[in-house]
């Protein structure tokens, strides 16, 4: 999992709330064996003015001009704003997978649904939250100004403008240990990788044959 | 202090305790298949990360793997289906560079994962092991602590050898008594979730044991802990004895000499101490147990075959009475409607429930020198594995099927999920050996009838359901 320290991100913004798990990522790519490569399919009912399907060349297919992410001074992003309720509906793993894969590293809005804020994590994505109306006043400073990008220190817990303000937000201590570190479930077991082998050792004297 | 066999495994594979009241558990075994593994081996190599023991994890396609020969004559690139293919194919590509041991798609060991494993000698008692499949409760019959686990589990497991878990309750069923005969380890286990419902043993691993229990043959134990999951319970087991013994002796996997030995010690103490405390018991009579018919959309919806579809009206409250409608509505029964009226369409014999010799041997049993009924559409006998298609066929049991009128197909899942081609039309009814009557499982608008392998072969030649014990 990439760790998150620092980044000075270009900022997206989706106005909408309650975006849910079936717009970022649609049923029909789930079908896939890979948790990779849902970038190109993220928010793909918006995104392209045809049906998608998987296996498809989403390079030939007719963008939809008025989407966010298909403007110029948005290409690049890594920082999503967005309304709240964000990531509701279905538990599917691949929302984290295709937001990751298309390049965001962070996700602010004013609440998170529980399923995605705990998915979301777990894939290296880090979800801000910031009050409704600092959240207004992000949106009109984005669409004011083109370019417009967010220093988000995680160790430090703070967002800052481009003006120099500096936001603070809450984080639970374990989940950003976690992201600091770059530590998915697997890398935290991993660091009882001594304990693990010593219970292995202990294991092949009493029961060899499990090991043969 | 006295234990619990849950006790004793759990305690044998704590690596580590932590502050937060999980555990580090050591996983022993590992098997995996075609349909939940491709995402962890796509984890592994985005992070870079190698499994961590390699002989721990045994492969082999099931889920979606055709059961005709004309399909299954080419391998993976005749798969026609195209999903499927790739997942096979997938599969196999994931072993091959990881180094997995995999039995492919016409090796002769290939079969259901949960017959695979134990007919190996890979699923031994003591052991912890794990799949990404809930089934993998059926292993827990050779006194071996075992589950299902999801996707981002197997590749936990896979990297790390080990699973953060937070420990279960104990429940003891106890089933003492003597069988009728024509009355199978496959009615105790209905009858069990028909007493303690789908969501009895919701938190606690299973134990199973009594006289009844003791006195089935492994396979029949298998199909046992196959259901715990059924009843609520991730972990089904029973206790290691002779029989267990004899049946793991020899097996490919199996431990050999000076090692034998060593290992029989140790699984002589594989059993809850005659002390020990469980959270709860539960005890059934065995001698009492009919055969069983599932006749609703749940496991837990099964009446003994010459009883009668319950009465949503005699429901005990509101909410029963509700699910019992929308049961009926799905199924298109009648209330009071008898058992043995219920007109079928097809019969499925296999599953990782029942596809083993001793299931296909009561089958053959009863369709020997009688015709399948001209009613029936089809009716389908898919071997566990290519073992036990094997030794079945060296038993003649193929000839006995075919001759009845049954198709005999090559080793897989098949109708039990209707993931390849062999599926229930709309609003079909099928006798089924299988563990889920769930809306939908066995094809859209399907409507299965879980029931004996007996059973099901009776019902086939009749075209309705039969008491066996008066066939
Ligand atoms: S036979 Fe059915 S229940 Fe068993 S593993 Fe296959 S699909 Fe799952």
């Amino acid at each position: 999992m990439q760790k998150f320290t620092q980044l000075n991100g270009l900022v997206a913004p989706l106005d909408r709330a309650n975006v849910d798990t079936d717009l970022i990522i649609p049923k029909q790519f789930l079908k896939s064996i890979k948790r990779t490569g849902f970038g190109p399919n993220l928010f793909d009912e918006l995104r392209y003015l045809d049906e998608g399907f998987p296996g498809q060349d989403c390079s030939q297919r007719p963008l939809n001009p008025d989407f966010v992410l298909n403007q110029p001074r948005f290409q690049q992003s890594e920082v999503l704003l967005s309304r709240q309720n964000f990531g509701c509906g279905s538990s599917r793993e691949h929302a984290p997978w295709a937001l990751v894969d298309y390049g965001f590293r962070a996700v602010i809005a004013p609440s998170f649904a529980d399923i995605f804020f705990n998915n979301a994590p777990k894939n290296g994505l880090l979800l801000i939250q910031l009050d409704e109306n600092t959240v207004d006043r992000l949106f009109n400073e984005v669409n004011a100004s083109e370019g417009y990008r967010l220093l988000i220190d995680l160790p430090a817990q703070t967002v800052t403008t481009p003006s120099g303000e500096v936001l603070r937000f809450e984080m639970d201590p374990f989940r950003k240990h976690c992201l600091i570190e770059g530590l998915d479930d697997i890398g935290i077991t991993l660091q009882d990788a001594d304990a693990i082998k010593a219970y292995e050792a202990k294991q092949a004297a009493h029961t060899p044959w499990i090991f043969n | 202090m006295a234990q619990t066999l849950y006790d004793k495994l759990w305690d044998a594979h704590l690596v580590k305790q932590r502050d937060d009241g999980t555990a580090l558990i050591y996983i022993d075994r590992h098997l995996l298949h075609e349909v939940t593994s491709p995402q962890a081996f796509e984890g592994l190599r985005l992070a870079n990360r190698k499994p961590w023991r390699l002989n721990a994890n045994l492969a082999t396609p099931d889920h979606n793997v055709p059961t005709t020969l004309k399909e299954r004559a080419q391998g993976v690139s005749g798969i026609e289906d195209e999903t499927s293919r790739i997942q096979v194919q997938t599969l196999d590509d994931n072993c091959d560079e990881f180094g997995i041991t995999e039995f492919k798609i016409n090796d002769l060991r290939q079969g259901i994962v949960h017959v695979v494993g134990p007919e190996q000698g890979a699923t031994l008692p003591g052991m912890t092991l794990v799949c990404g499949d809930s089934h993998t409760a059926t292993h827990g019959a050779f006194a071996a602590l075992a589950h299902g686990v999801g996707t981002s589990e197997v590749e936990h497991v896979l990297a790390t050898q080990c699973l953060i878990q937070r420990k279960m309750k104990n429940l003891l069923i106890q089933v003492d008594g003597e069988l009728q005969p024509g009355v199978t380890a496959k009615d105790i286990i209905l009858a069990v979730i028909g007493e303690i419902g789908t969501a009895g043993g919701t938190g606690y691993a299973m134990e199973f044991a009594g006289s009844a229990i003791s006195s089935l043959s492994m396979e029949g134990r298998m199909t046992i802990c196959n259901m715990a999951i059924e009843a609520g319970a991730r972990v089904g087991l029973v206790g290691c004895d002779q029989i267990t013994l004899d049946y793991v002796k020899g097996r490919p996997f199996a431990p050999k000499g000076e090692q034998w030995d060593q290992a029989v010690a140790y699984w002589n103490t594989l059993h809850s101490d005659a002390d020990a405390v469980f959270d709860k018991v539960v005890k059934l009579d065995a001698a009492s147990i009919e055969p069983q018919v599932s006749w609703g959309t749940s496991p837990e919806m099964v009446v003994a075959v010459n009883g009668r579809v319950p009465d949503p009206a005699k429901a005990a409250d509101e909410n029963l009475r509700k699910s019992w409608e929308a049961a009926l509505k799905y199924m298109g029964l009648k209330p009071n409607q008898a058992i043995t009226d219920i007109q079928l369409d097809r019969v499925f014999i296999g599953s990782c429930t029942n596809s083993r010799i001793e299931d296909l041997r009561a089958a053959a049993e009863v369709a020997k020198g009688r015709k399948v009924a001209a009613t029936l559409k089809q009716a389908l006998v898919v071997p566990g594995s290519g073992l036990v298609k094997q030794q079945a066929e060296e038993e003649g049991l193929d000839k006995i099927f075919i001759e009845a009128g049954f198709e005999w197909r090559e080793p897989g899942c098949s109708m039990c999920l209707a993931m390849n081609a062999d599926k229930l039309g709309q609003g079909e009814h099928c006798a089924s050996t299988s563990n889920r009557n769930f809306e939908g499982r066995q094809g859209y608008g399907g409507r299965t009838h879980l029931v004996s392998p007996a059973m099901a072969a009776a019902a086939a030649i009749a075209g309705h359901f039969v008491d066996v014990r008066e066939f």
